[in-house]
């Protein structure tokens, strides 16, 4: 079968399930270019030197085709996930400034407890419940609640921002299709309804200052100034999406992946100080953002023999790079002890994910204390329905059953 | 054959960072023998970093430095204790103790020492140190905490610009004396000197270039010093960071190559002797060893940088434990970092081993830069400043020898991209002397170093 | 335990100082500075922060010849 219709072959719904044996044979065909003029990578070591490479940009409008959601306009403008340096180092390091380290290196690890505080409550909501859907019963709840709270965002609006939320992850979707101009129009819209309401919110916040990032946005300022009214849209707006629809999937895959692997959940069970590393092979097993799609190349670049143009679409396929056998030993097995595991779940390079310390403790925490509390969980549907998205992949739903007796 | 090599007897000479981890290859590879090590220290070993760094800052105590292990080493211990020779025939090392320890096979890991002020009488003023060992760093650190008037820091390489840096960390007025030009010179070569030198005044050092201190003052205890344009420096405290000295002298009977660059050996980390013949049973790695280094012309290369004590140990136990077929040579892309003023300062690749330097990525102004030297049309280093991420780029330049200047990339980076003469010094010329020396020559051979 | 980073490797992803910030310290932007024998009560933090370093550089481990002395 010709190379160039994977990429349609792994945007297919149909293959959601299970996308790993398109991603080898993804591995086996190098870099090719796709119906569609986009080009794939799906090898470790290339992905992971793209990720350090200057020349390759996340700036959609280096794109030699134009694309409707590289759209910036001065009310709103792009976020830094799609911005280079210097512009991006900039806005990243403003948006750190009230998150982590170097000026607050203690607010993640001081929410330790709450976390923990709120999964006990989810836990503690499913009392008697012998069946249970671990998506829309915790896996989704717990980070929202998380980053509501970091952020300054009400709990009660979500079922508001869950509607954006879901039209924005549409129009990043790069299944090729008709579908796709009209799916980033809407994406477009909802980003500007949902980049208002939080600029909204931030503004109520001027001159009454609480303990959120959203107020440290515009109250607080550093050396380098503070974010701009838009630039504090934007950024909102992609903390708000990016902190949830990938903890979600990664909850949902853990719980998932151990109760397919009985024996690893037993042992996690006994010894809750594997979780750490646990949740890392996770990352690299299932990874939640399966890959990039809105690189290009800012020059004429060399990839496994392959050349690819300036300003074609490169998708960096963190999935498949995280099952490459030339990195990693026996890749299609789950070790929650795997050594020296340097997945790509949070990418690398510029770009790694900014939420990764939040998140890690997030997913160590809900599943800790979701195991601790199913007694005999079973897998009722296997494979669970997918969500629609082939980059932020994961079950839209994960029915399970347990024994309610003493829980 | 291999069977053998599992077996017997090994000593290590010097109990640091390098002696360590091959230790703890050596077993790893399964060597089942006897396994000693001899060092002089009397601690266990240690990371030294941390002693410019978080020790001199006052975060640190001085003994909480030790190197954890990666898996055990079942050894002997000899600490506290010299060797003062080497019988290669009998195949001994002969201890200060009198004690004479057979072997199979040893690995010299003696690394450096730092270089005394030359002044015996001035070096013996109370106030006086130089900075190699944690005792060294706990007695610096003691006087610091004592709140001193001035600190005179001599020479600014590596370790006297981190000193200087922990001085005005903690709010110490400190004077940093450079012969060369200006401040990191000798590693990084003039153009970053320049950048350096600015970046140490705007943090309030007193940086004095192109002066020698020619004389320590005081009576018992350090009252000042006396710098070669006339000046006079009022301080209580003069750390003398003028370089390191190879720990070769007690092999000085043993017929092997070694001398005041250190101990010559292969790529696969055995020894040479006197003649230019390789050894067979005796291995070297670490800051004492001198190199050849595909990648810089084959030229003998001795680094004091950590990263190199690591890689060249876990090379030199593995082919200490491995019949010949399966050695290894040690080709690993030399790296070091340093962090100073605020910054981390990264570099892969041989700085000195250039003719010309260009900005590549970011700018000076924002302390966020990359630097890449060349040297005859090829790409032979990089230096990052609080741009980490970039490096791997540039060192895969660097392993695939690609062109000087490298082409333009990027969004983050100066319009043009000019070279100019990197400006390495003759190091006859600096004060604490190159933390990377390129020694003796062997004729140009052109290889590429196939990665993973 | 005593910890050592392999500061070659680390290029300031941080993860550790979100982690275990009472060890691991970031100074200024991208230079890291960490405690190299950490309180007893910081274990569990330091094992989290050296299992999520992108990069694998800090190295957790016994005191090398502790059994020396
Ligand atoms: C203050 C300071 C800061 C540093 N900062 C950095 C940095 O930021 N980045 C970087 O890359 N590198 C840095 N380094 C360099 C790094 O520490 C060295 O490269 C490393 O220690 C080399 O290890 P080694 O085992 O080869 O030698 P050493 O650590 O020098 O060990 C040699 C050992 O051999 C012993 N010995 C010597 N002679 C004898 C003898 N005759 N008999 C028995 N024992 C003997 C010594 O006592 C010593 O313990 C720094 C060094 C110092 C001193
Ligand atoms: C398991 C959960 C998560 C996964 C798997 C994940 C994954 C990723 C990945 C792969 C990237 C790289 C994108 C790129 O290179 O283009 C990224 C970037 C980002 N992530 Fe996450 N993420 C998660 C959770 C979070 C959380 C909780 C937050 C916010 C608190 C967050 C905020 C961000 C931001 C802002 C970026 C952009 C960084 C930049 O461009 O510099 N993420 N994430
Ligand atoms: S997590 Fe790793 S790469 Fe990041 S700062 Fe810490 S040691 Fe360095």
């Amino acid at each position: 079968m010709a190379a160039d219709t994977l990429f349609h072959r792994i945007t297919d719904y149909a293959n959601r399930a299970d996308p790993y044996p398109l991603y080898a044979e993804l591995r086996e065909s190098g870099v090719t270019r796709q119906q569609d003029g986009s080009y794939l990578v799906g090898a470790y070591h290339e992905i992971a030197a793209l990720l350090h490479d200057p020349r390759i940009s996340s700036d959609r409008r280096n794109r030699t085709a134009a694309d409707a959601a590289a759209t910036c306009e001065e009310d709103l403008p792009v976020s830094f996930i799609a911005m280079d340096d210097p512009e991006h180092n900039r806005l990243r390091r403003l948006a750190m400034r009230p998150f982590g380290p170097p000026h607050t290196p203690g607010r993640i690890d001081a929410m330790h407890g709450e976390i923990a505080r709120i999964a006990d409550e989810l836990i503690a909501g499913l009392r008697g419940k012998d069946r249970i859907d671990v998506v829309d019963d915790f896996a989704y709840p717990l980070p929202v609640t998380v980053i509501c709270r970091l952020l300054g965002v009400p709990r009660e609006d979500e079922p508001r921002f869950h509607a954006w939320t879901q039209e924005i992850i549409a129009s990043f979707d790069p299944t090729p299709g008709e579908d796709l101009a009209e799916r980033q129009r809407s994406g477009l819209e909802s980003r500007r309804t949902m980049g208002r309401y939080l600029g909204e919110l931030a503004e109520k916040r001027r001159g009454h200052p609480s303990d959120d990032m959203l107020s440290a946005f515009v109250n607080d300022e550093g050396p380098d100034g503070r974010l701009t009214q838009p630039e504090i849209m934007a950024t909102s707006v992609l903390l708000l999406i990016a902190g949830h629809e990938t903890t979600v999937n990664l909850i949902t895959n853990g719980v998932l992946t151990l109760l397919r692997h009985p024996e690893e959940l037993e042992r996690l069970r006994r010894r809750p100080e594997l979780m750490p590393r646990a949740v890392e092979e996770l990352l690299r097993y299932e990874p939640p953002v399966q890959m990039l799609p809105q690189r290009s190349p800012l020059a004429d670049i060399e990839v496994l023999g392959t050349t690819v143009p300036k300003g074609a679409p490169l998708i960096l396929v963190l999935a498949s790079g995280n099952r490459d056998p030339l990195r990693f030993r026996d890749p299609d097995r789950f070790d929650p002890t795997r050594e020296d595991n340097r997945h790509l779940g949070f990418g690398s390079g510029v770009h790694s994910c900014f939420g990764a310390p939040l998140a890690r403790l997030e997913v160590q925490l809900a599943l800790t204390t979701l195991i601790r509390h199913l007694d005999n969980p079973r897998l009722v549907e296997d494979p669970p329905p997918y969500r629609r998205s082939p980059v932020l992949r994961g079950p839209r739903h994960l029915p399970i059953e347990r024994d309610t007796t003493g829980t | 054959m291999s069977g053998d090599l599992r077996d017997g007897r090994i000593v290590i000479v010097g109990a640091s960072l390098a002696g360590l981890r091959a230790a703890e290859t050596l077993r790893e590879k399964g060597f089942a023998g006897s396994l000693t090590l001899v060092g002089e220290d009397p601690r266990p070993p240690y990371d030294r970093p941390p002693l410019s760094k978080q020790v001199l800052l006052g975060r640190v105590p001085a003994e909480d430095t030790g190197l954890p292990l990666r898996r055990p080493v079942d050894a002997q211990w000899k600490l506290g204790v010299r060797a003062t020779g080497l019988d290669p025939i009998e195949k001994r090392v002969l201890l200060a103790n009198g004690e004479q320890l057979p072997f199979d096979r040893l690995l010299i890991t003696t690394g450096t020492r730092a270089r005394p002020w030359p002044n015996p009488a001035e070096a013996a003023l109370d106030g006086v140190f130089t900075l190699r060992t944690s005792e060294d760093a706990g007695r610096i650190a003691e006087r610091l905490d004592a709140g001193p008037r001035r600190v005179l820091v001599i020479g600014a390489g590596f370790t006297g610009s981190e000193i200087a840096s922990a001085c005005r960390e903690r709010g110490l007025d400190v004077t940093v004396a450079e012969r060369g030009p200006a401040p990191l010179v000798g590693a990084l070569g003039g153009s970053f000197g320049a950048l350096a030198a600015k970046l140490q005044r705007a943090h309030g050092v007193d940086l004095r270039c192109g002066v020698t201190v020619t004389a320590l003052t005081g009576n018992g205890r350090l009252t000042g010093a006396e710098l070669s344009d006339g000046s006079r420096i009022e301080a209580d405290i003069a750390v003398v960071a003028l370089g390191a000295i190879r720990n070769t002298e007690w092999l000085a009977e043993s017929g092997l190559a070694a001398g005041p660059r250190g101990l010559a050996c292969d790529a696969g980390c055995r020894a040479f002797n006197m003649y230019g013949i390789v050894t067979d049973d005796v291995f070297v790695a670490g800051d004492v060893a001198r190199f050849p280094h595909p990648l810089f012309e084959y030229q003998l290369l001795s680094l004091e940088h950590w990263g190199n004590a690591v890689e060249q140990a876990e090379v030199a136990a593995h082919n200490m434990v491995s019949p010949g077929p399966l050695r290894r040579p040690h080709l690993a892309v030399p790296a070091f970092w340093s962090s100073q003023f605020g910054l981390n300062i990264k570099s892969v690749g041989v700085p000195t081993f250039s003719d010309q330097v260009v900005l590549a990525q970011g700018s000076p102004k924002e302390a966020r830069l990359v630097a890449v030297y060349g040297y005859r049309g090829r790409v032979t280093a990089a230096v990052s400043v609080n741009q980490a991420k970039s490096l791997e780029y540039y060192q895969r330049l660097i392993e695939t020898a690609a062109p000087f200047p490298p082409e333009p990339v990027g969004t983050d980076r100066p319009e043009p991209m000019t070279p100019v003469p990197s400006d390495v010094p003759d190091p006859a010329v600096l004060s604490h002397g190159p933390t990377v020396a390129l020694t003796g020559h062997l004729p140009d051979r052109r290889l590429t170093l196939v990665r993973r | 335990m005593n910890i050592v980073v392999d500061l070659n490797r680390c290029q300031g992803y941080a993860q550790c100082a979100f982690l275990a910030p009472q060890v691991f310290e970031m100074h200024g932007e991208e230079a890291l500075m960490y405690l190299p024998v950490p309180p007893e009560d910081q274990l569990e933090r330091v094992r989290r922060a050296a299992a999520a370093c992108p990069v694998q550089a800090i190295l957790v481990g016994e005191e090398a010849g502790a059994d020396v002395r």
